[in-house]
């Protein structure tokens, strides 16, 4: 059906990038599709990071990193609150622990006023230990910027994507654009299965895969750098170690090995930088795993190994520049989004501004819709309610009642809900609800969140997958390798 | 705010620890029995069991685990003053053992008893917890998860298995994945020995031929969207993995069965502490836990690989927990001590895992369970230099069970050993 419409801009790549383009879209008298490869939106970069929202003191003066950071970072709190997604600004720390250390850490402080970074202050190390006190006795000095924030980047990218599509937006996953051409009706987009589509203008906000569309539109870009970031997440008994997410100072290739607290209350270390011959390789692994907890022992001594209930890995597209790169081509009509590695996540807001006003500059008209809505309806989180709430919900919907999750406490109501906003997978309802994501992480209510996608999507749980086609979770029906065979095991 | 609700004894958790519990909590003369049960059907985790191998001890008989639980939950369901209600979780737990509990129909409960037992089992070490370094395709579950699809829902999880653990619910489903036409390549343990049951590594692997790996570990998962594939390599005395040895395994699915977790969340928010030996309650002889009147039995208390022990554990905490209540006057006051002080200590010496109950009563007659730390061949067991048992061979995934008896605490305080009210158990090689 999306096929025959013929848009105003198709997005292509729905990370936190894409679908903060297409809901920025969404507020103007356009037609906006988004086209994802993944069976659903933030499943690159976006879900795999450390989630942090930077004051903006990391980055060179001047550059797009540096203004954009700053420019998105401020966005933050109207942006989450109207679209109901976890956000805190609990202040970020930059730590010194030797003479060497504490003189670039006052480079970064400097830098960060250059920027307009603000809230920030230098801390000497008691005072920072008096804030934090399981900081390490051997750090001396801090740069401390209370704008620094979390968030939950899948949620954010999810929440976009649902609310764009509410003001009129269309969201297609399992498209992964193959080839684009361009002729009097504008541009062509065919997909690796084969299907088309059509639009005059189009963003190119693939991530990690933007070089490669790039070319296809006929830009000499320079190749991504994949730099793979493994994390390892810790029980939420330890949650409270830091309220402040602490960074060293940094090397020159990446901001360093960090502690994280996340917006959902677990602590989140990592991640380390490794540069990658393929685009793919998302594996964790041993050396990562101990170069972690070597560097953020010395930041935080209580961090343990014992501690930690999950891992994962996501890659950077680093910028043969250092820097974001904005490009068009076809007179204006494409615009691509390049290079948008760590603060990407935090620039993404302002990115998609950006993003706008560069087809506007290729001619699109943006007419404010006059019914945009900005909200998305409230997403209930059983465990977060006062005792009084909960009685309300459970008597509107009994399935507020049954606990699927038992570690996070979720329960079957907020599954259906997320299902209902377009998690169609396993990992889907896993990062919209966080039912899987706690210490038993999925061990027991993996087979009843099968059952109950397999239920509201009206297919066979052997369709259900973790994460789109070829991850399927189950093989076949027990007893079928077996015809009547004896099965009293 | 929410109306309160009160009960004599109120059971978290209606596996065969609570079920047996409130029948002995019934029969010490509780007349107010509760038990919250957050399935939507009693019996815990033997619904999920249908093989057989329960309640030799108990029943003398072969029985499934839902058979085993049928001899009990008639009972319960006959009895008009124990209450159960299904589907209710409970959310939390205090000291003064309040609690608030969803259902359905009812919304939140709150509830107040006299005195609480804590039933509510165990759960499956998963992955993340040992970080295995590689990729996180589909295809890795927990043995439990696997067994609830298999055996609860009717489908097979993969064709082609590796099982990382030789925890006996993972021997089961080896046998219960071949019997079904699957493929199981390996089972994998990084320990010297096997962890499960000697008649389940006989009955479930060797029966079907399925090599065991000892000394070995997963050390990398291969695979995009589903499990490729395993590394496995051999690990050193330090359970390190000795570079060369690895070798390639491929598999569409990887089963862990690397052991079990009390489930005390509940246990924790009441202040309840835990010993880190068994990751359940610090308990007396009656099991109940350092804060008077929370009970514990069961899973939750520590692991047990046999279903009979759960029922004999529970029928003591259910008594202790009855003659608790029924001491308590209205206005909550305890009328004097249970009579069960547990003054003295008892620690886990050389050869000793744990041991359990970790308190005890001067001169209490009791059953002492325990696991040893590795196996061992003619011991004797000894509390503090009093020779209580000589045993042939003890092995760490076999639990024992010995009666500390009226001589022993007679050598004990004759001779002065139990100075200082703290004993040790120790495991010695005989001579
Ligand atoms: C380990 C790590 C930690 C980080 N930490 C932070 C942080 O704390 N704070 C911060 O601000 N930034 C951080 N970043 C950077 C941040 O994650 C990225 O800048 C941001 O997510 C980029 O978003 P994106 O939408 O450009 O990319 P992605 O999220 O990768 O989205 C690109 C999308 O395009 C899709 N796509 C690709 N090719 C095609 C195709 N041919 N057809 C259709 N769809 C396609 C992909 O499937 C993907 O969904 C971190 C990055 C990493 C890797
Ligand atoms: C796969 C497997 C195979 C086994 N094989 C054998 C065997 O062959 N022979 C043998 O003798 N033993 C076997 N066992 C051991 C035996 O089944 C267990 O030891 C026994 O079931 C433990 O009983 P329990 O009541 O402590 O725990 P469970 O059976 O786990 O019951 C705990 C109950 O508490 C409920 N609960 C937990 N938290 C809450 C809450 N917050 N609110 C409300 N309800 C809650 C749970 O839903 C559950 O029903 C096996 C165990 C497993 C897992």
């Amino acid at each position: 059906m999306g096929e025959k419409t013929h848009y105003d801009v198709i997005v292509i790549g729905g990370g936190v990038v894409g679908t903060a383009v297409l809901r920025t879209l969404s507020r103007y008298q356009l037609k906006a599709a988004l086209l994802e490869k993944h069976a659903e939106v933030g499943w690159g970069a976006t879900k795999a990071n450390s989630g942090i929202v930077h004051a903006g003191f990391h980055n060179k003066p001047g550059s797009w990193m540096a203004k954009l950071c700053v420019a998105g970072n401020q966005m933050y709190d109207q942006l989450c609150d109207e679209l109901d997604v976890p956000f805190l600004r609990n202040g970020l720390m930059m730590v010194a622990r030797t003479q060497e250390e504490e003189e670039i850490l006052q480079q970064f402080y400097q830098q960060g006023l250059a920027n307009g970074v603000p809230g920030m202050e230098i801390l000497d190390g008691d005072a920072a230990r008096r804030l934090e006190p399981n900081l390490a006795e051997e750090i001396t000095l801090v740069l401390r910027a209370s704008t620094g924030g979390i968030v939950a980047p899948f949620e954010l990218a999810a929440a976009m994507a649902e609310n764009a599509a509410a003001n009129g937006a269309d969201v297609y996953t399992e498209v992964e654009v193959a080839g684009i051409s361009h002729g009097d009706d504008g541009f062509t987009i065919t997909s690796k299965d084969g299907g088309t589509w059509k639009a005059t203008y189009i963003v190119n906000s693939a991530g990690l895969f933007s070089d490669d569309l790039a070319r296809m539109c006929g830009l000499d870009v320079p190749s991504l750098i994949p730099r793979k970031g493994e994390e390892y997440i810790l029980d939420q008994r330890v949650g409270n170690l830091v309220r402040h997410t602490i960074f060293p100072v940094p090397t020159p290739k990446s901001k360093g090995i960090l502690v994280i607290p996340t917006a959902e209350g677990n602590l989140m270390i990592g991640p380390t930088a490794l540069e990658m011959p393929y685009k793919d390789e998302l594996s964790t692994t041993a050396e990562g795993l101990d170069e972690i907890l070597s560097f953020t022992q010395r930041l935080v001594p209580k961090i343990s190994r014992r501690d930690i209930i999950a891992s994962f890995a996501g890659i950077r597209s680093g910028s043969p520049t250092g820097d974001f790169i904005f490009e068009t081509s076809h007179e204006g009509k494409a615009v691509h989004l390049l290079g948008i590695e760590s603060p990407g996540l935090t620039a993404a807001p302002a990115i998609a501004e950006h993003a706008a006003e560069m087809l506007a500059e290729g001619g699109l008209s943006l007419i404010e819709k006059p019914d945009f809505n900005p909200r998305r309806p409230k997403v209930i989180r059983f465990k977060q309610l006062s005792d009084e709430e909960k009685e309300e919900v459970i008597k509107e919907n009994p399935l507020y009642a049954h606990v699927v999750c038992r570690c996070e406490t979720i329960t079957e109501g907020e599954i259906v809900d997320a299902v209902r906003r377009g998690a169609r997978t396993v990992d889907g309802v896993k990062f919209r609800t966080r039912a899987g994501m706690g210490r038993c992480q999925g061990g027991f209510c993996t087979p009843y969140v099968v059952k109950i996608l397999a239920r509201e999507l009206g297919v066979s749980p052997l369709e259900i997958t973790k994460r789109g086609k070829g991850s399927e979770l189950l093989t076949a029906e027990a007893k079928s390798f077996l015809k009547g065979g004896e099965t009293n095991a | 705010m929410l109306n309160t609700h009160y009960t004599d004894v109120a059971i978290i958790g209606g596996g065969p620890a609570g079920l047996a519990a409130a029948l002995a909590a019934r029969r010490a003369g509780a007349e107010h029995v509760t038990v919250l049960e957050r399935n939507h059907e009693l019996g815990g985790i033997l619904q999920q069991c249908i093989h057989n191998g329960f309640g030799l001890h108990r029943f003398k008989e072969e029985l499934t685990g839902p058979e085993y639980a049928y001899r009990f939950i008639p009972q319960v369901e006959a009895d008009p003053k124990i209450h159960v209600y299904l589907n209710t979780m409970v959310l939390s737990l205090s000291p003064e053992k309040e609690m608030t509990a969803v259902h359905p129909v009812h919304g939140l409960i709150n509830l107040k008893a006299k005195s609480v037992i804590l039933a509510m089992g165990c759960r499956e070490r998963t992955r993340g917890a040992l970080s295995i370094p590689g990729t996180r395709p589909a295809g890795v579950y927990t043995a439990g998860t696997a067994q609830r699809f298999v055996n609860m829902d009717g489908f097979m999880p993969g064709k082609r298995v590796v099982i990382l653990g030789s925890g006996d619910i993972g021997l089961i489903m080896a046998r219960r994945f071949t019997m079904e036409g699957a493929k199981v390549e390996a089972v994998v343990e990084i320990m010297p020995y096997p962890a499960g049951l000697a008649r389940n590594i006989a009955q479930c692997l060797e029966d079907f031929d399925i090599p065991l790996y000892l000394n070995s570990t997963v050390t990398k998962i291969h695979g995009k969207d589903r499990v490729e594939g395993v590394t496995i390599s051999q690990v050193d005395d330090n359970w390190c993995p000795i570079p060369g040895t690895e070798r390639y395994i491929p598999c569409d699915t990887l089963l862990l069965s690397v052991g079990l977790i009390p489930e005390n969340e509940l246990s924790q928010e009441a202040e309840v502490p835990l010993d880190p030996r068994t990751g359940g309650p610090i308990v007396d002889e009656s099991r109940e836990t350092l804060v008077s009147g929370i009970f514990a039995c069961g899973n939750v208390l520590h692991v047990h690989d046999l279903v009979d022990y759960v029922s004999e554990e529970a029928e003591i905490a259910g008594e202790a927990a009855a003659r608790y209540a029924l001491k308590q006057t209205a206005d909550g006051v305890v009328n004097g001590k249970n009579g069960m002080g547990g003054q003295f200590t008892i620690k886990p010496g050389d050869g000793i895992r744990y041991v359990l109950p970790q308190r005890v009563t001067q001169g209490a007659e009791v059953d002492l369970y325990m696991r040893v730390t590795q196996p061992m061949d003619a011991i004797t067991l000894s509390l503090s230099g009093v020779t209580l048992a000589r045993k042939r061979q003890v092995r760490p995934s076999e639990m024992l069970k010995i009666k500390l008896k009226a001589q022993h605490w007679d050598s004990l305080l004759e001779d002065g050993k139990a100075q200082g009210r703290e004993l040790c158990l120790a495991a010695e090689p005989r001579l």
